[in-house]
């Protein structure tokens, strides 16, 4: 604890503006999901957001560069980001939970099994299965096929588990005062994102061309997308803030011992990776 | 297990730190005018902010509250139409759950939370304007829902899918994403509440030094993080649902819509007592202010408050007991949410033992603060009653159950709220609040409260079902009494209005120390506090030797 | 001398909530099955620990409050924690809690326990009316709001049973253990009789269990317990319990009705003897949602008249009636009207309000269309 150095900063028109944007994004999906109409708001919306965040951050970089920042601040950041991981991570843990108990719980009972296993009775021709290939109603189509683990998702998972790797060593040499090795590890880690996100596109194509797997294919559909999607969202904005982290490696904000902008993005980056193993395994494999 | 000294001693040694003078190096800086409140990162304006939010949404929502009451008056139709009234109850529920509790506990975390730890700010300033700003984003958009084809959300405010989902008005979409902007806010506000207690506590202000209402928040705000992004997943999956043709909550597809009530229990049980905590926190510092004697049992209070916390992520299919769950699970969370009652119990034990042999005085805030013990309690009781799973078959989804959390959330947190303003209006203003005024207002509202929500236990055991816009004969005198009760008390609630406003503008002056048995942390700062207090951090560490 | 006034009042107050607040129609019912007194029972005895508890907690608090006044002159001690008290408070909720929990559990799975029943019905849920399907009987009806939409406007007077009554009440035998399968249509409701200490939600898709054995012959009344819609507050159930020989007379004349029913599907059917039925039929079943004049509640609920690209289109008429339009609140009437009655519905719709196509359509038609 430091005496009186905490920095509070002067009023601000970013925070107003964010919320500003936030809304107007909000506004323009629903206006395109409810009346299909001005879809471009989204677009306005989301570019707004960026922009206003980016000149927030832009603030806040340059007050920690003029030293206005003590330790004590850094450990607000510090706490800050942790506490949203963990926010994260309970966004996860919902949709974890959804999938575990429809694959424990509602499938099997629809099919006769379980303490509500006399809802078979609406559903006499019902097989219980996971991957649900064939859902209770006819009305709804199942996939045909699924994704196979051991291809497509084994390359991505290796792309995650390496990049948390090279990431790791970019955070050695950042410390260590190796700029060079950093930015190299660094860039590869961002480009083993990308390819995940190009992979990942592929496998969506296969999945709604070839697999029948899509969104109104039943619950293994749904859950699919919801968890992979929410994984890929996850994934592309991860991989931006490391962009940002590397143009401002280039510009020489981090010192070895100062660069928590850069730690907060590594928390991140790993949090999103542990999330695609579980993923991997509950999703792909089992 | 009690810390070594009662928080009580602090203020002695910390009065000759406190950081009003020298506050004006900001000001220059600072905008004048509407944008001052709009661009503000000081935690006193944002807290100003959030509590003058947070009235507007409970007049707004009491409104609503007045059309339900007025429709149901007498048996029959005849005011508004069923569609309406489903809207107005929906509406009703949800702005003064997330519109005027939740911001009202967060706007009183703001101005006093920094104060009560010695802190000169929010650990995260602008974070905070921005948390505080998505609010009137959020709830416009609701609002404006009301004006859309086919009307607003009118599945009641635990949107139960599919009723929400396949069977909802095309305006649910933008109901889900205003839930989202404010779930957000939330979910920000909360981490910045953290990071404050956790970080910038005074020197030497150890964990067991906080003060109750702080320990309370710290609490609240875990919470707050740890299910509000389960509320953001499972109205994401709605989105879906409606949007995109997912079977998250369709049998025919392989769904189950009983996993939607799981998803939203999971939130919502915890989210009652995120509504309850930190009125516990602010009852704990002033009944000890006005018995003038140590809060009794400190540490078993900290105590209780995280049982309570852990406790409320294992009982949310209390709320499900209807719906068919196997009879392992139905026991267990029967078992569990009776177990709640002990924690809750050392709490009211604790306040009531703080009283014994005190030297009372029942000044407004203490008024509010003692008739929430005993109609919390009330609420409490009913609350068990619900929690034996059997008998709950006959309570569920009646009036007796509007009863118990009408008596915990209106006497309790919206009672503890104005018990809160009463209390600190003096060091936010610097004047004390009219007294007479805040008696009157008192007295009516607990004589109201009672005549509003006292009756509806009867109906609902007599068998009148909730959100029914028109109901049988035999209810007929419960309803006219409640009606009666409820334009009481929102009537009431007018002087409430007026107490505030008349304080903000004039009244007695209240030195620093404004109640002769306060011993908080913000009584050291002068009255109305500076808007800059403890730059340089009150060093508490000599005490702590 | 005050100590006796205060025991006085305190016995004549509780004295009085026996009688008066506990008294029917304050009071949750006793009902008239095993599980429903044993309900009651665990309802009581929570209620006076509440009580109790509440009267020493408060008690004390109060005695505190005028004891304590510093205007008495109180000065205030300073003690600050007990070990011994809080641990002897926490002990003792604790073991109440305890006590409390054996009989609930021992109810609870009484309630579950819905083996070796005599009859089975299946409850559906639609919005907003209930169906009954006797199992293995061939019986099966609509049970409707029957009180008049004038009683609920004001402009008549309204009866004792307001909101609460039915044209097809369930009928079920006394004595004999009946079992309830839940399920519903549309969205969820749940089926409440406070007499039968019955309550289960009717989930889409899923099936729940209940139990009920009725002790005496009597007409029992409740609501639909789950906010379904706009109608949900007039969905009432009503149950018809009468002896196992009534009972068995009921049901062999409900099996001929149904008989009959079906065999009107072969002969030709006049206009008017269409419209007759199918004005019914819309007024009991179609109307809450399309209103009654067939003007409905856009943009949820479609207009019927005037409704050009329907009444041009007979087909589509047919099939949205018989098999509902998946994904809205229409639902599919294959299952729980007859031929005749979805005949007479679409001939009315057809001819009614102003809708002129002239258009007859013959049960047999429907018919061809129900069993394919
Ligand atoms: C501030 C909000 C708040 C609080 C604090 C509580 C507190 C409690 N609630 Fe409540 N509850 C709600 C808000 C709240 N509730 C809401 C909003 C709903 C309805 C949601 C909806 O459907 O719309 C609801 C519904 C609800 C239900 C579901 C009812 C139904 O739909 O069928 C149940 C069931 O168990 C329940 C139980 C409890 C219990 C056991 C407590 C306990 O925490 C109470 C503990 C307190 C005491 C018991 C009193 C003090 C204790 C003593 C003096 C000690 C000694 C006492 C004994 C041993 C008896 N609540
Ligand atoms: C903290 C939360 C909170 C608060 C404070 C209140 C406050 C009130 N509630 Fe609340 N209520 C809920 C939370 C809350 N409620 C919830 C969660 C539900 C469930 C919703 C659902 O089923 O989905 C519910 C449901 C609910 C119902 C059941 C509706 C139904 O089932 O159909 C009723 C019925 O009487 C009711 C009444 C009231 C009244 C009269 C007040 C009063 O205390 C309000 C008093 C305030 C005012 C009246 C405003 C102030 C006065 C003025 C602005 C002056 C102008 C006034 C006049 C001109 C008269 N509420
Ligand atoms: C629970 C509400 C509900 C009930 C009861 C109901 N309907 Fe409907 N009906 C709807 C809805 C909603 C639609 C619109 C479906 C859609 O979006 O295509 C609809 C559509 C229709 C249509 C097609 C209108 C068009 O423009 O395509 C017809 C015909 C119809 N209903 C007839 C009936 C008849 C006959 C009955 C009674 C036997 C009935 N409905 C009962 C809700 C209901
Ligand atoms: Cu059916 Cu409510
Ligand atoms: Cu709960």
């Amino acid at each position: 604890m430091s005496g009186g150095s905490y920095y509070v900063p002067a009023s601000s028109k970013w925070p107003v503006l964010s919320g500003l944007a936030l809304g107007l994004f909000m506004i323009g999906t629903g206006v395109w999901l409810v009346f299909d109409r001005a879809g471009y708001l989204i677009a306005v919306g989301a570019l707004a957001i960026v922009t206003v965040m980016a000149l927030w951050f832009r603030d806040v970089v340059r007050e920690s560069r003029s030293g206005l920042y003590d330790e004590q601040m850094d450990r607000s950041f510090r706490w800050g980001m942790g506490w949203f991981i963990f926010s994260e991570v309970m966004f996860f843990a919902a949709f974890f939970g959804a999938l575990f108990y429809i694959r424990v719980f509602a499938v099997p009972w629809l099919d006769g099994e379980g303490a509500k296993g006399i809802s078979a009775l609406l559903w006499p021709d019902f097989v219980a299965s996971w991957p649900l290939m064939n859902p209770p109603d006819s009305s709804v189509a199942g996939p045909h096929e699924i994704v196979d683990p051991w291809q497509l998702p084994l390359v991505n998972t290796l792309f995650l588990v390496v990049s948390s790797i090279t990431l790791t060593l970019a955070h050695e040499g950042l410390k260590e005062g190796y700029r060079d090795s950093a930015r190299n590890c660094l860039v590869l880690t961002i480009v083993l994102g990308v390819c995940f996100l190009v992979v990942q596109g592929v496998e969506y194509y296969e999945a709604y061309h070839h697999l029948g797997v899509t969104l109104q294919a039943g619950i293994y559909g749904a859950t699919f997308f919801l968890l992979t999607g929410f994984h890929g969202a996850h994934v592309t904005v991860g991989a931006t803030i490391l962009i940002v982290m590397l143009w401002r490696l280039q510009k020489g904000h981090f010192t070895p011992d100062h660069h928590f902008g850069f730690e907060a993005a590594a928390w991140y980056w790993h949090f999103v990776d542990v999330v695609w193993v579980g993923l991997f395994l509950f999703v792909y494999v089992f | 297990m009690a810390p070594k000294h009662p928080p009580k001693a602090r203020l002695e040694h910390s009065e000759n730190v406190a950081g009003g003078a020298a506050a004006d190096v900001h000001e220059a800086h600072h905008p004048s005018g509407p944008l001052r409140w709009l661009l503000t990162t000081n935690h006193k304006e944002i807290g100003t902010l959030y509590l003058v939010f947070s009235l507007t949404m409970f007049l707004i929502g009491g409104v609503m509250a007045l059309v339900v009451r007025l429709e149901l008056f007498q048996p029959g139709l005849q005011l508004v139409r069923p569609e309406f009234f489903n809207q107005m109850t929906t509406m009703h529920g949800l702005i003064m759950v997330f519109g005027a509790v939740m911001p009202g506990f967060v706007g009183l975390a703001n101005w006093m939370v920094p104060l009560q730890i010695g802190a000169p700010d929010m650990a995260l300033p602008r974070l905070n304007n921005f948390s505080f700003w998505l609010l009137p984003v959020a709830f416009l958009l609701l609002l404006s829902t009301l004006l859309m084809p086919g009307g607003g959300p009118n599945f009641g405010w635990t949107f139960y899918a599919p009723l929400s989902t396949t069977y909802s008005p095309p305006s649910t979409t933008f109901f889900i994403l205003s839930l989202h902007m404010a779930g957000i806010s939330s979910i920000l506000g909360a981490i910045n509440i953290i990071a404050t207690i956790l970080n910038l506590r005074a020197p030497g202000m150890r964990l067991m030094d906080m003060t109750l209402f702080v320990w309370t928040w710290l609490i609240t705000a875990f919470l707050l993080i740890a299910v509000m992004p389960v509320l953001a997943g499972v109205i994401t999956m709605m989105l879906l649902d409606i949007n995109f043709g997912t079977s998250f909550f369709n049998a025919a597809g392989g769904g189950d819509p009983v996993l939607f009530q799981h998803l939203f229990w999971f939130f919502g049980h915890p989210e009652v007592y995120i509504m309850i905590l930190p009125a516990f926190g602010i009852i704990s510092v002033i009944v000890p202010t006005f018995a003038r004697k140590p809060l009794f049992g400190y540490a078993s209070m900290v105590y209780a408050t995280a049982s309570i916390a852990i406790l409320s992520f294992l009982v949310w299919a209390h709320h499900m007991f209807s719906v068919g769950l196997p009879l392992i699970a139905e026991l267990f969370f029967m078992y569990t949410t009776m177990l709640i009652a002990v924690p809750t119990g050392v709490k009211v034990f604790n306040w009531i033992t703080t009283l014994f042999r005190g030297s009372i005085t029942f000044e407004t805030p203490m008024l509010f603060a003692l008739a929430f013990i005993v109609l919390f309690t009330i609420g409490g009781f009913s609350g068990l009653m619900l929690a034996i799973a059997p008998a709950d078959f006959q309570y569920h989804d009646t009036y007796f159950v509007v009863a118990h959390f009408h008596y915990v959330l209106v006497p309790g947190a919206v009672f503890s709220i104005m018990a809160a303003v009463y209390y600190w209006l003096p060091k936010w203003t610097g004047h004390y609040p009219d007294e007479r005024i805040g008696r009157w207002h008192f007295w009516l509202s607990v004589i109201g409260v009672n005549l509003l929500f006292f009756p509806m236990h009867f109906a609902g055991l007599a068998g009148m079902p909730r959100r029914i816009p028109d109901y049988a004969l035999q209810f007929a005198d419960f309803n006219m009494a409640s009606s009666i009760g409820g334009f009481l008390f929102g009537l009431s609630q007018l002087l409430f209005v007026w107490v505030v406003i008349k304080c903000i503008r004039g009244g007695v002056p209240a030195p620093a120390k404004a109640w002769d048995g306060a011993t908080d942390l913000e009584w050291s700062v002068p009255s109305p506090a500076p808007l800059h207090t403890f730059e340089t951090p009150p060093d508490l560490r000599r005490v702590a030797s | 001398m005050r100590k006796t006034y205060v025991l006085a009042a305190l016995i004549a107050g509780v004295a009085w909530l026996e009688r008066n607040a506990l008294a029917d129609g304050w009071n949750m019912p006793v009902g008239v099955t095993e599980v429903s007194r044993h309900v009651h029972g665990l309802h009581m005895t929570i209620f006076w620990i509440c009580v109790v508890i509440g009267a020493v907690v408060f008690g004390v608090m109060f005695y505190s409050l005028f004891r304590y006044r510093r205007s008495k002159g109180a000065q205030a001690a300073n003690f600050h924690e007990h070990t011994t008290v809080e641990i002897f408070w926490t002990a003792v909720p604790l073991l109440i809690l305890v006590a409390m929990a054996i009989p609930a559990t021992a109810t609870l799975r009484d309630m579950y326990d819905a083996s070796e029943a005599d009859l089975d019905v299946m409850v559906t849920g639609h919005q907003w009316r209930w169906h009954y399907d006797y199992v293995g009987e061939d019986v099966n009806y609509f049970s409707n709001l029957a009180t008049p939409r004038e009683q609920i406007d004001g402009t008549q007077a309204k009866d004792a049973n307001y909101l609460l009554e039915v044209d097809q009440p369930l009928v079920l035998p006394v004595d004999r253990k009946v079992r309830l399968l839940m399920t519903s249509s549309d969205v969820i409701h749940s089926w409440w009789v406070p007499d039968l200490a019955v309550k289960k939600d009717a989930i889409p898709g899923f099936v729940n269990e209940a139990w009920t054995r009725i002790d005496e012959p009597g007409i029992y009344r409740g609501q639909c317990a789950e906010l379904c819609g706009k109608d949900h507050g007039f969905m009432p159930v009503v149950v018809h319990a009468m002896p196992q020989e009534e009972f068995d007379a009921w049901l062999a004349e409900r099996k001929e009705e149904a008989a009959a029913a079906a065999s009107g599907v072969d002969r030709n059917w006049t206009l008017p003897e269409l419209m007759e039925r199918g004005e019914q039929v819309y007024g009991t079943i179609c109307a809450s949602c399309h209103q009654a004049e067939g003007q409905g509640l856009p943009p949820t609920f479609p207009a019927l008249v005037g409704n050009q690209a329907l009444l041009d289109d007979l087909e589509r008429h047919i099939d949205t009636v018989v098999n509902g339009v998946a994904g809205t609140p229409m639902p599919a009437f294959s299952g729980t009207l007859n031929a005749v009655d979805i005949a007479a519905v679409i001939t009315y719709e057809r001819n009614a309000w102003g809708n002129e196509t002239g258009d007859i359509i013959q049960p047999s038609t429907i018919q061809a269309q129900l069993s394919p």
